[in-house]
């Protein structure tokens, strides 16, 4: 149903896209993700065993594997959730190896979970405030004093702003004075990457982003991020829908039990025995 | 790359080894000056085995108080504040008892089953000890177990189970009400006074030569270590051997796969509480035995240290809250070499602080226990 | 019955300083009747008034700052009570006379000025904030509250301990003065108070005609109790006006988002370690406040004064109130001071006068034994002599209660607004080309 939008968004796609031309991201390597002989374990299990790609800027990526195959693992690893056994990450050329996670994501390198993770009792604005960067009235001393929480409540005026058309944007703003607990499913994930996107990142990685949300708005939001991905932003997202990944994605990098199977255009891994044996075998 | 990694890690490992490093340089200066002290005689080895002795009798009712409340922190998922409330009521039941078959007719009815408040009805005076009185002792310690038993489900029924599906934090304040309720209700009825209850007649000890000089053991200590032994000795057979054990450990593991692969958790959780609950009235009327005073606060103030045992033994195993135990008994009452004596109970709680900072997961974590 | 929801739907939807108005309105208005009925003199009643609104006041602050931890932060500290005897210990030790000065004293002090035993004792709090949240703030919940009661515990003890009880310091001799504690010999709040601020003068003038007017005897005490329980209201406001403040802010946005979802907040980039600690150290700061200001007034201190019981009753107020709401915190901290802390000792007084001492039995056996004759005065008076336990028994039942009925407390389900504006009301849309729906 959402065929046209997908065809549109993967016409965009073929567009040339210039890294560093696009709205709040700044000079990027060419290369801004560089993994590379990630591992990790779980007591016996392995769940990331030496997993190495390099995300090109300016790009959608798709992660895809079966279940338990390793790829909310390697989200966790790469954003500093775990701390990995083995291996680097490196974003914009920092080794960001075993940095906590908010060091990371201050760096431009915002992750979303693949549960939804809503800050349930409060709002969706609140929730939404709470993403910006670099905001004044975060440190404690400007928000209590006279003097500078004046500037505090100027520059809230202002996110206020940007929060609402990002809630706007998202298709949310009718929600916005809702607890995000009673949001549903597909408008929590909505939630999610709206309040990620709010942290003006370099790259995104978003896990399942779409599971849960109507084609309507899948479709919808998959313009918004090509068009976002056109600005300069970067992308690797985890998704289980083949035909999602495999029409809007320049380059689809394949896991199977922890291990990197294939690491291709989508034309390449569709065809590759391996992946259709590991994958679309096993749904089969 | 590779050297950019080498000085993260080492970073890491600078922010993060210190303090364990201090820890540990810390515990081994400790060792060296007790071996120095030893060695050069500022230390006598009879008054290093007496505390040592004496911790072993406190980490004895530490751990056999420790098992039920590490069994019931593992399969209920909540740190129950009320426990050490449950050792005072279990005291105090028990000795009301042992007071009144020791006692009657002899004494004021009154006075006898509120265990002597307020009067000069002590068990020193009634002479009651492990020798003098075995009945009475045996049927206070019966009684002690099976009231603190009927206490603990009591309060299970109506004041946890009604939570059972909440977050252990709502069920830990939950028992904080509990254990207030309970100690001022002990206060309020056995009042608040200290009291002696056994003397030197009905507990005989003898000093038994050590190098260079001697240590005291008493009968009392000896029934002590003989009555807990023999209990957890007992819950081991229950809880390897029986259908029920196997439940129980199950439970502990993962309640929800419990639920489903047919384990009638209800029924566990009330066994848990029975267990549980009795050892800790075993263990409060033997700790106020051993110790020879009862007040109403005793089972609070032996709480934090149980906790501490159970943390350190790992939360769950009954075997690391009996080993728990006795290492935190030990170090308290050695403790008294370095610091003052009335800090003996804050350095216990202090080694507890350590162990929940570096190994939350306790100190025989990774073996697989009870 | 169909009264009941209505009754609920009202007060769902009244205003908080509505609700706030009319408990306190309520409490004083019980605690005026009830002292004539007990036949106060002037100057009870006046003493009265002036206790129950120093203990609101205390208990006000106390939830508020727990509700920093708690209902902000989600950091669940059970030593409480540690933070404020930091607090005061600290002071007492700056500004005690020296015994060089004051020879009688048993225990001597530096002999600083009072405000800087009080900022110092809210600093040495805040800073014992720092030292133990830098370890235990990895802790999950329930550890955290072990540590903390522990290190409460740890404190009480090292003030107990007689090798402490002096000690030499800058070449002063001073010290904790162990289970004796320490007597503040140094002039009494009001006293000081006035006479710093040059108002000595017309404050005893002011005290002397309140009694001429009144026709109260020996005026100054009891003017005196009540000053500065106004005094205190007036930190209270301080206190609410600061975590108002807190809450309503970024800083208070990242602390709920902490209490929610640490993994979150830190996934959007913030350091939640650093704001856990600044949080610790704030809440642990206004403790010891609390405790200066509390015990400062009492004239002496002492370890016992510092049980963990303490801590129970802050939590208690802040679980009425409904931790997460300021205002909840302050209604909670008046609740319990008038009903569960001063209630029974108010309404013991009250039945006392009504029907006579009497002769309590010594022991419960006393009390209850005549029960079997029909004879239940004995059993009351007993009740009346341990009002003391039996209260906290109560307190004991009431949490229960509030955590099967309403672990939300009264105010804790109505969320305060995280940011530092409105968020509801939407700027002004520039472009009128978004229609949706
Ligand atoms: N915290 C953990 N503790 C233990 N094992 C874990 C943990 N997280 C993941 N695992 C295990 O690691 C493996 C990989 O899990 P992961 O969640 O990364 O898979 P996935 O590819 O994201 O799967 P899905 O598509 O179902 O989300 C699985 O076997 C999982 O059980
Ligand atoms: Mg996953």
């Amino acid at each position: 149903m959402s065929e046209t939008a997908e065809s549109d968004a993967a016409g965009d796609a073929e567009s040339p896209s210039v890294a560093g031309l696009g709205g709040g991201s700044p000079d990027m390597a060419e290369y801004p993700l560089q993994v590379e002989d990630l591992r990790k374990q779980f007591g016996g299990i392995t769940a990331v065993d030496g997993v190495s790609f390099e995300i090109e800027a300016g790009t959608m990526t798709g992660l895809i594997g079966p279940n338990g195959a390793g790829k909310s693992t390697t989200f966790n690893c790469i954003t500093g959730m775990y701390d990995p056994d083995g291996g680097t990450v490196t974003f914009n050329g920092e080794d960001v190896t075993g940095m906590d996670p908010h060091d990371i994501a201050q760096r431009g390198l915002v992750r979303t979970f693949q549960i939804a993770r809503e800050l349930s009792d409060m709002t969706v604005l609140e929730n939404m405030m709470l993403a910006p960067k670099g905001q004044r009235g975060e440190r404690l001393w400007q928000s209590v004093l006279p003097g500078t929480r004046d500037r505090v409540i100027e520059q809230e005026t202002e996110l206020v702003e940007q929060v609402w058309d990002a809630l706007e944007f998202f298709d949310i703003d009718h929600l916005a004075s809702e607890r995000a607990g009673n949001l549903s499913g597909g408008q929590r994930k909505l939630l999610e990457l709206a309040r990620a996107m709010l942290t003006d990142p370099d790259m995104l990685l978003l896990d399942e982003p779409f599971a849960g949300v109507n084609p309507t708005l899948e479709a919808r939001l998959l313009e918004h991020v090509h068009e976002l991905r056109k600005q300069g932003y970067t992308f690797l997202i985890v998704e289980h829908d083949m035909d999602l990944i495999m029409n809007n994605c320049e380059r689809v990098i394949v896991m199977h039990q922890g291990k990197l199977l294939t690491d291709g255009t989508p034309e390449e891994v569709r065809s590759d025995e391996e992946v259709i044996e590991a994958y679309l075998g096993g749904q089969a | 790359m590779g050297v950019r990694d080498t000085v993260n890690r080492g970073r890491i490992v600078a922010i993060e080894r210190p303090d364990v490093f201090l820890v540990w340089v810390l515990g081994a200066a400790l060792v060296v000056d007790l071996l120095w002290g030893l060695a050069t005689g500022g230390i006598a080895f009879s008054t290093l085995a007496s505390n040592v002795w004496d911790g072993i009798m406190r980490g004895l009712v530490i751990g056999l108080a420790g098992i039920g409340l590490s069994m019931t922190y593992s399969i209920l998922n909540f740190a129950n504040f009320a426990h050490g409330d449950y050792i005072t009521a279990g005291a105090f039941a028990g000795w009301s008892v042992t007071y009144l078959i020791t006692g009657f007719g002899e004494y004021d009815l009154g006075a006898l089953v509120l265990v002597g408040p307020k009067s000069n009805v002590t068990g020193t005076i009634i002479g009651i000890g492990v020798v003098s009185t075995p009945l009475a002792v045996l049927a206070g310690l019966l009684v002690a177990g099976a009231a603190t038993i009927a206490l603990a489900l009591l309060v299970d029924r109506y004041v946890y189970r009604p939570l059972r599906d909440e977050g252990g934090i709502t069920l830990l304040i939950t028992s904080i009400g509990v254990a207030f309720a309970l100690r001022y209700l002990i206060a309020f009825v056995f009042d608040s006074s200290t009291r002696t209850t056994a003397g030197t007649t009905g507990n005989p000890a003898v000093r038994l030569n050590f190098v260079d000089g001697t240590v005291r053991v008493s009968s009392h200590d000896v029934t002590l270590v003989v009555v807990s032994v023999g209990l957890m000795l007992g819950v081991h057979y229950l809880l390897q051997r029986t259908k029920l054990g196997k439940a129980m450990r199950a439970m502990a593991d993962n309640e929800d796969l419990a639920r489903v692969t047919g384990i009638p958790t209800e029924r566990v959780v009330r066994s848990t509480w029975i267990i549980g609950g009795g050892l800790t009235g075993f263990a409060g009327f033997m700790l106020v035995l051993w110790k020879e005073t009862i007040r109403f606060n005793d089972g609070w103030l032996l709480l934090l240290l149980i906790f501490a045992a159970v943390i350190m033994g790992g939360i769950g195993s009954i075997y690391g809250a009996i080993a728990g135990g006795l290492i935190i008994g030990i170090v308290a009452s050695t403790s008294v070499i370095w610091v003052p004596s009335g800090l003996t109970e804050a350095t216990a709680f202090l080694v507890m602080i350590l162990v929940l900072l570096f190994r939350p997961e306790g100190i025989f974590s990774g073996r697989s226990t009870a | 019955m169909s009264g009941e929801p209505s009754v609920t739907d009202k007060f769902e939807t009244t205003p908080d300083w509505q609700i706030v108005a009319v408990v306190m309105g309520i409490i004083y208005l019980a605690y005026i009747v009830s002292g004539f009925l007990i036949g106060f003199p002037l100057r009870g009643q006046i003493n009265a008034i002036g206790n129950l609104t120093f203990y609101v006041a205390v208990f006000a602050m106390l939830s508020l700052a727990l509700n920093l931890h708690w209902g902000y932060t989600g950091l669940f500290n059970i030593g409480v009570v540690a933070f404020m005897a930091i607090g005061v210990y600290t002071m007492a030790v700056l500004v005690k006379q020296p015994l060089s000065q004051d020879p009688t004293a048993q225990i001597g002090g530096l002999g600083l000025p009072i405000p800087v035993g009080m900022a110092a004792g809210v600093v040495v709090a805040t800073v014992f904030g720092l030292i133990v949240s830098l370890p235990a703030l990895r802790l999950r919940a329930d550890y955290l509250a072990i540590v903390t009661i522990a290190f409460s515990e740890i404190m009480r003890f090292t003030f107990l301990e007689t090798s402490i009880k002096t000690f030499t310091l800058f070449g002063t001799e001073t010290g904790l003065g162990g289970g004796s504690g320490l007597v503040f010999n140094v002039p009494a709040p009001i006293d000081w108070l006035t006479s710093a601020l040059y108002v000595r003068g017309p404050y005893l003038d002011f005290v002397g005609w309140f009694g001429t007017t009144l026709g109260i005897g020996n005026p100054k005490a009891v003017v005196d109790n009540l000053v500065y329980s106004i005094i205190l209201v007036l930190v209270v406001v301080a206190f609410y006006w600061l975590l108002q403040r807190i809450g309503r802010s970024p800083f208070g946005r990242v602390l709920k988002a902490i209490r929610e979802d640490e993994d979150v907040a830190r996934a959007l980039g913030k350091d939640t370690d650093w704001f856990k600690m600044q949080s610790f150290m704030v809440g642990c700061g206004l403790m010891g406040l609390v405790g200066v200001l509390w015990m400062y007034d009492q004239g002496a201190i002492n370890p016992n004064n510092f049980r963990p019981r303490l801590t129970f009753y802050a939590w208690i107020a802040l679980i009425i109130g409904g931790a997460g709401s300021n205002t909840g915190s302050v209604l909670g901290g008046a609740i319990f001071a008038a009903l569960l802390f001063q209630g029974p000792v108010y309404a013991k007084n009250l039945v006392t006068t009504a029907v006579g001492s009497g002769s309590a039995p010594q022991t419960f056996a006393g009390a209850v034994a005549p029960l079997g004759n029909l004879d239940p005065g004995p059993f009351a008076y007993y009740v009346l002599g341990n009002i003391n336990q039996l209260q906290i028994v109560f307190m004991g039942v009431v949490l229960i209660w509030l955590m099967h009925n309403r672990p939300e407390g009264l105010l804790g389900h109505r969320s305060e607004e995280a940011a530092a504006v409105d968020l509801t009301d939407r700027p002004v849309v520039s472009d009128g080309g978004e229609v949706d729906e």
